[in-house]
């Protein structure tokens, strides 16, 4: 029972980082159509950011504020990334043939991955416990459920984001305007949406998210490297197809949901399967349901 | 303002966003200490490089934009389409030829072996993804079961490559069909993402089923392939093909030899799609990349038709990843990553998906000319994955982008597309 | 002339809390030219999808008879199967072509199954085998046939996205063709031709219920439907409203009301007013 808890907690809390990736993958999806390779990498690029940041800040500003920093310095700057990988790489191939997006996002994520590596080293990255200490919550012959301070803010924070986010996509004309555009392009620009600035927006805000999981997922783990952006950019995807692409609380959902499979197959069968685990769901899941758990019935007109 | 003045302003307010960008990987470096122990050096220097390299590229871009190519490349071009007939013939003559040239460096022939895998390969993906329109990012999947076939079979069973070769086909069929099956109601991106799953699940379970794959230390000592039972050892004497034909063993013989295996094999691939291709088989795979309703509307088993495509996709990956054993006598599941689906979808897309020459000349470009730059070995991947995004770019049809109809009614003529 | 090639009863499709088609059941004879009318909206392409085995009707029978006393249950086909065993064949109202594959390729696809049952497993042929050389011959005059019946034969060779609008419909109906088929279902074949070509369109399809092919069609030109068709079905929010000869069906004052609105009677060609709306 205590260590079903625990697993709990932990896959909560890992769903919330897959959850915050996975809402810049449906948002990109739904509004152009193609998957973006490359966001996994950003989020891997986030946590970078974070760490250089922390780096360089430890000893001069104490831990609280020097997160605060590496969260808004590192979500700024992916934003950018998020920004210039769209301009360069998918932009241009707008409306080619399928197959032609997907390989540049490829060669994209291929870049993004190999550019960290030889810039920073193929080495491993560790930060010490920088939120260390939790609360107990229960003990139960000796085995003890933690929920620590840093799973807190994890949840504290994504929960936080995602309001803020979700704000931004149903009150605000910006958001209207991505919706608009995600239903039919061709009318929105008609009736004078700047479909670039807002495929743009969109880009830069998934990217932001993508960053703060990538500090989160720094502070959370202790250690990052150049391929953290692979495996949870599939899993990620994983999170957004399970709840339905295109729909963003579906995206959260599926992101738990990855978080407590992967949680629990770890807690109660093998870790080195755990990645299996996850992927056999995805296949499993679209097997049966083509859209997604929630997604939006894309019926084809005959 | 002058157009020239507003380039510098474009350029400058790029290269202003690539100092940003760059800034925290270019122009820090994070020092090798442990967590609580890391440091930060700057390198000023190479982030100016950097962006002063960024701006430039940018105004060159900006100047180059709106210009007609200059004749020369406009004749070029014509020239290159005209003596298409040509360039086949010739590559296949060179091919064949190769290892024949006097005085041609072993090197050079194992670079042709090399580049002659992922020209298999990517003949064979390009009957799922170019024929068939299926997008299938985990290829790798059936090379491994091909590989991992061969050296599991000729260890605990004895048998030879040549025996084994049909075996690793079959069963690279079997999982081709296996993998086809969940995902025969998916389209585009999410086949594309579920194929890549199941590339990795096939990576995850050889890294860790250590009794059966021998785990992340993978298999040595898998038998080299022999020719009628002799085999290229080094020692000569009886037995061996140095010895039977009384010459000095050299690394040379059993690397040609090899070469020409994979000759064949590429050839095999190649002879049996421009063959489907005029069987209704064929015809099937290319209208259902066109489109998938209308197929169904005229009475073809879909499911059918992809189960096919991936199958003999497959099993022509699985006659690859048996060679790839055989050659290298040693694998381990650091081959089969996803980076090599990546980079023979690359080649099938570079070369114009469904043109074999251009998947040829594909390969050649993206495994001939990084292998021959040894200097920037570090580099390579960067570079290939820069150049994935610059070629999709500026071309993305690939190299060879017109379709050769399968039959004509009247003479030959300028095809209209 | 008088059996019945499709007949259709009590179909009823239900999207979620929608029902589109409402308990309808009519009857095509074989060799006549049934037309299905209505306004948009009325579930006309619905029930043509239930027939060609698109859809899975939520309630009804559907029984194709492709000779006399040869019935199939159409329902429970698989989609495939309705143009092999069924023998029914359609075109659609967005033209489905092979578009970056030759007319000639796209009338070869059409005949398939036939091919590939020559191929002796999909093998021997690879080796020049069996008797696929000579079904591939059998086949391009097939082709060949019906590319002069629709005018094509001299755009045989070029790509079917390249062909102009009229001439994509023209192929697609070629295509259909070479199925072999029983009854030909055809969804809004007028859609964008202009008057000339209309009148090539009826010439056509009367040729090809000439070859003994039923035909079924979805229609919004009354110039075609009322010209040619040798039974009109008149369908409004999913429920039958008329069913009789264009004559007929032209002096129903229920038909009137819905659709056709007023004009001049016995001109098949007047201006039609009303909810009509030439389709693109």
């Amino acid at each position: 029972m205590a260590y079903a808890l625990q697993q709990l907690i932990n896959g909560i809390t890992l769903g919330m980082i897959y959850g915050l990736i996975a809402v810049g993958y449906t948002m990109v999806y739904g509004i152009i159509g193609m998957i973006n390779f490359a966001h996994g990498d950003v989020f891997m690029i986030g946590a970078f950011i974070g760490i250089i940041v922390l780096t360089a800040l430890a000893g001069v500003t104490s831990v609280p504020l020097g997160l605060l920093a590496a969260l808004l310095l590192s979500a700024a700057l992916c934003g950018l990334y998020g920004f210039s990988i769209e301009r360069v790489a998918y932009r241009p191939l707008r409306g080619s043939f399928r197959l032609a997006p997907l390989i540049s996002a490829i060669g994209m994520s291929i870049l993004l991955e190999n550019y960290v590596q030889t810039s920073q080293g193929a080495l491993e990255r560790a930060v010490p416990d920088l939120i260390p200490g939790g609360i107990t919550l229960m003990n139960e012959n000796g085995f003890v459920v933690q929920l620590s301070w840093m799973q807190m803010a994890i949840v504290v924070v994504t929960l936080v984001v995602l309001g803020v986010f979700t704000y931004l996509v149903t009150r605000t004309p910006l958001g209207r305007a991505m919706r608009a555009v995600e239903q039919d392009p061709k009318m929105a620009a008609l009736l004078g949406v700047d479909t670039n600035r807002t495929i743009s927006y969109t880009f830069v805000i998934g990217s932001a998210l993508a960053a703060v999981a990538g500090i989160m997922f720094l502070v959370y783990y202790g250690v990052i490297d150049f391929y953290i952006g692979f495996n949870a950019g599939i899993k990620a995807f994983t999170a957004a197809v399970l709840g339905g692409i295109g729909s963003l609380p579906g995206a959260v959902l599926g992101g738990l949901l990855i978080g407590l499979i992967e949680a629990f197959w770890s807690g109660y069968a093998t870790v080195a399967y755990k990645d299996v685990a996850v992927y056999s769901v995805l296949a499993i899941v679209l097997m049966f349901m083509p859209t997604g758990l929630l997604g939006r019935n894309e019926v084809e007109k005959v | 303002m002058t157009a020239v003045a507003a380039n510098l302003k474009d350029s400058a307010a790029v290269a202003f966003i690539a100092l940003l960008l760059f800034g925290p990987f270019l122009g820090v470096q994070l020092g090798d200490g442990n967590a609580g122990n890391l440091t930060l050096s700057t390198r000023p220097a190479l982030l100016g490089v950097a962006v002063a390299l960024t701006f430039a590229a940018r105004f060159l871009m900006l100047l180059w934009q709106g210009r007609r190519p200059p004749a020369v490349l406009t004749r070029l071009t014509a020239w290159v389409q005209q003596s298409g007939k040509f360039v086949a013939p010739a590559l296949l003559i060179f091919a064949v030829a190769l290892p024949l040239i006097p005085g041609v460096e072993n090197a050079y022939i194992d670079l042709g072996v090399l580049i002659m895998t992922y020209v298999m390969l990517g003949w064979g993906l390009n009957i799922v993804v170019g024929l068939a329109g299926l997008l299938d990012l985990g290829y790798v999947a059936f090379y491994a079961v091909g590989a991992y076939s061969f050296a599991l079979i000729s260890q605990n069973f004895n048998l030879s490559f040549w025996e084994c070769l049909p075996i690793s086909g079959l069963l690279a069929a079997c999982w081709g069909i296996f993998l086809g099956f969940p995902v025969l109601r998916l389209r585009g991106d999410y086949l594309a993402i579920v194929t890549l799953a199941f590339g990795e699940i096939i990576r995850l379970v050889i890294t860790n089923w250590v009794a059966l794959t021998g785990g992340p230390n993978g298999i040595d000592g898998i038998a080299h392939p022999t020719l009628f039972g002799l085999n290229f050892s080094m020692a000569g004497g009886p037995g061996t093909f140095a010895g039977f034909f009384n010459i000095t063993p050299e690394p040379g013989q059993r690397i040609t030899y090899l070469y020409y295996i994979i000759l064949i094999l590429a050839l095999l691939t190649n002879w049996v799609t421009l063959r489907l291709r005029k069987q209704p088989l064929g015809r099937a795979w290319e209208a259902l990349r066109e489109n998938e309703i209308a197929c169904r509307s005229l009475g073809i088993n879909l499911r059918n038709t992809k189960l096919t495509a991936f199958a003999i996709g497959a099993m022509f990956a699985g006659f690859a990843g048996c060679f790839f054993s055989t050659r290298e006598g040693f694998i381990s599941p650091d081959s089969f990553t996803f980076i090599e689906s990546a980079t023979v979808l690359a080649i099938v897309v570079l070369g114009g998906a469904g043109s074999q020459l251009g998947i040829v000349l594909a390969a050649m470009v993206m495994i001939g000319v990084p292998a021959m730059l040894q200097s920037l070995q570090i580099y390579r991947m960067l570079i290939f994955g820069i150049a994935l995004v610059v070629i999709m770019v500026v071309r993305p049809r690939g190299f060879i982008s017109t379709r050769k109809p399968t039959v004509l009614l009247g003479k030959p003529k300028v095809v209209l597309t | 002339m008088s059996d019945v090639v499709l007949s259709v009863t009590d179909l009823t499709m239900r999207f979620g809390g929608l029902t589109a088609v409402n308990g309808l059941s009519f009857e095509a004879r074989r060799g006549d030219i049934t037309a299905v009318i209505g306004p948009n909206g009325a579930g006309k392409t619905t029930v043509f999808n239930c027939i060609t085995g698109f859809y899975r009707p939520s309630a009804g029978r559907i029984v194709i008879a492709r000779q006399p006393g040869d019935t199939l249950l159409l329902n429970r086909l698989p989609g495939h199967a309705i143009a092999k065993k069924a023998r029914v064949a359609r075109t659609f109202q967005n033209i489905r072509l092979f578009s970056g594959m030759t007319v000639l390729e796209n009338l070869l696809v059409a005949q398939h199954n036939k091919l590939q049952a020559a191929t002796g497993f999909g093998v021997l042929a690879i080796l020049g085998l069996g008797k696929y050389r000579a079904a591939e011959k059998a086949a391009i005059e097939l082709a060949r046939h019906w590319l002069e019946q629709t005018g094509l034969i001299d755009r045989a060779d070029d790509a079917a996205g390249a062909l102009p609008y009229g001439a994509q419909r023209r192929l697609e109906i070629a295509r259909a063709m070479c199925t072999d088929p029983v009854l030909l279902c055809l969804d809004e074949p007028a859609a964008g031709l202009n008057p000339r070509e209309s009148v090539a369109l009826n010439e056509l399809l009367l040729k090809i219920r000439d070859t003994g092919c039923s035909l079924l069609l979805i229609e919004h030109d009354m110039g075609v439907v009322m010209k040619i068709s040798d039974h009109v079905i008149v369908l409004e929010y999913g429920k039958k409203i008329a069913d009789g000869t264009p004559h007929e069906i032209r002096n129903d004052p229920e038909v009137i009301k819905a659709y056709l609105g007023e004009g001049d009677e016995d001109d098949p060609d007047a201006p039609i007013a009303g909810t009509l709306v030439h389709s693109v």
